[in-house]
């Protein structure tokens, strides 16, 4: 039991420094594009890891119901395909309205 | 086990905080509808964390329903932005 | 208004997708709710056979060949993809967390030689999934890619490197 809880711990640990990494890189970047940069894949990946992390702990502390451990990975599939669609399609819609990227050496926006 | 949980979720809150800021202040529409989006991701994994917390197996069923209207919502925004109206 | 490209599906494809459409929902019914007694499986029945009939032309479009094939080699793909995730996030933590920020924007285009819908999908949700790249615009007939790099190294990755595309091509066989 004491393994599982270490290897559930280090899986929450590392996908929420990733999810901090992200939240301080929407605060931090310059511009909108380099803003979605961050967000749009260090949040996928942080929760993909808790997610993971979280199927581990189930599947050795509730081994009765197995059926949960499919809902939650039906979540990670789900998360993994739609988080980066919905960042293409807002960047596209920023794009197309003629918003500028950012070059280096200009003033933040 | 459990009292980790309650961390892990607290530090979440701390990160949906984070994002407030850009919401509120970002320049332009663009940001606040990116900020929003990812508070609502990040709603989706603390729903799940709640649910081991309190020992309630429907809380997993309500975060994937969350994360797909959270998705369809971003879709249509975008959408209305790009064009000025959702049906041709 | 013309919807599913406004051709007419011959009774075969109907059926076939009818049928494939009927048995994923079936599958979904029977693992989302973990009743397995006689009342829930026959309104599961009942409510997946509703749903195939009146929508069976949105999720299936005719036979597509080879498709076990192509299956097989996705799921393959996707661990060399998984890894090559984590690797990159390593490298934009670096990124948002250094104090200068070493950040130099760009937005490059290149042509691939995909053509099929689902081939331009995947491609299209790697690139923006591996960090340094985003997807901005895809153009389905010539397969030119417009994407937003964060630094030059990834935007050579895609114009010099194209492991990306070789690795994609590979598993849908459209050199």
């Amino acid at each position: 039991m004491l393994l599982i809880d270490v290897i559930v711990t280090i899986l929450l640990g590392a996908g929420m420094f990733f999810m901090f990494i992200g939240a301080i890189g929407l605060l931090r970047f310059p511009d909108f594009y380099t803003r979605l940069h961050a967000t749009g894949k260090c949040d996928t990946l942080g929760e993909g890891l808790i997610i993971a992390g979280l199927i581990i702990y189930h599947l050795f502390h509730y081994p009765g119901i197995p059926l949960v451990a499919v809902k939650l990975l039906i979540l990670f599939i789900f998360i993994f395909i739609a988080n980066p669609t919905a960042t293409h399609t807002i960047v596209k819609a920023a794009y197309n309205k003629g918003l500028k990227p950012w070059r280096l050496g200009e003033g933040r926006r | 086990m459990i009292s980790m949980f309650l961390v892990i979720g607290l530090l979440i809150v701390v990160t949906i905080l984070l994002c407030l800021y850009r919401a509120v202040v970002g320049p332009g529409v663009f940001n606040r509808v990116a900020a929003v989006n990812v508070i609502g991701t990040k709603t989706v994994v603390l729903l799940v964390i709640m649910g081991y917390c309190f020992e309630r197996p429907l809380f997993f069923d309500i975060s994937l329903l969350y994360a797909m209207l959270n998705f369809i919502g971003t879709l249509v925004f975008a959408k209305y932005l790009e064009r000025g109206e959702l049906c041709f | 208004m013309e919807v599913g490209g406004g051709e007419k599906m011959n009774r075969r494809e109907k059926a076939f997708g009818i049928v494939v459409t009927f048995s994923i929902m079936f599958l979904f019914w029977l693992l989302l709710s973990g009743f397995f007694d006689a009342f829930h499986l026959i309104i599961g029945g009942i409510c997946s056979a509703i749903v195939a009939l009146i929508s069976h032309d949105l999720l299936v479009r005719g036979k597509g060949e080879k498709m076990v094939l192509k299956s097989f080699r996705l799921l393959l793909y996707i661990p060399w993809e998984l890894w090559q995730i984590v690797l990159a996030n390593f490298d934009v933590a670096y990124r948002v967390l250094h104090p200068k920020m070493p950040i130099d924007p760009l937005v490059i285009e290149f042509e691939t030689s995909l053509r099929g819908d689902f081939a331009l999908v995947t491609l299209a949700n790697s690139i923006t999934l591996t960090p340094g790249t985003i997807t901005i615009f895809v153009e389905p007939e010539k397969g030119k890619f417009w994407v937003h790099a964060l630094a030059k190294e990834h935007a050579n990755a895609h114009l010099v490197d194209k492991t990306m595309q070789r690795k994609v091509a590979d598993v849908f066989m459209e050199w």
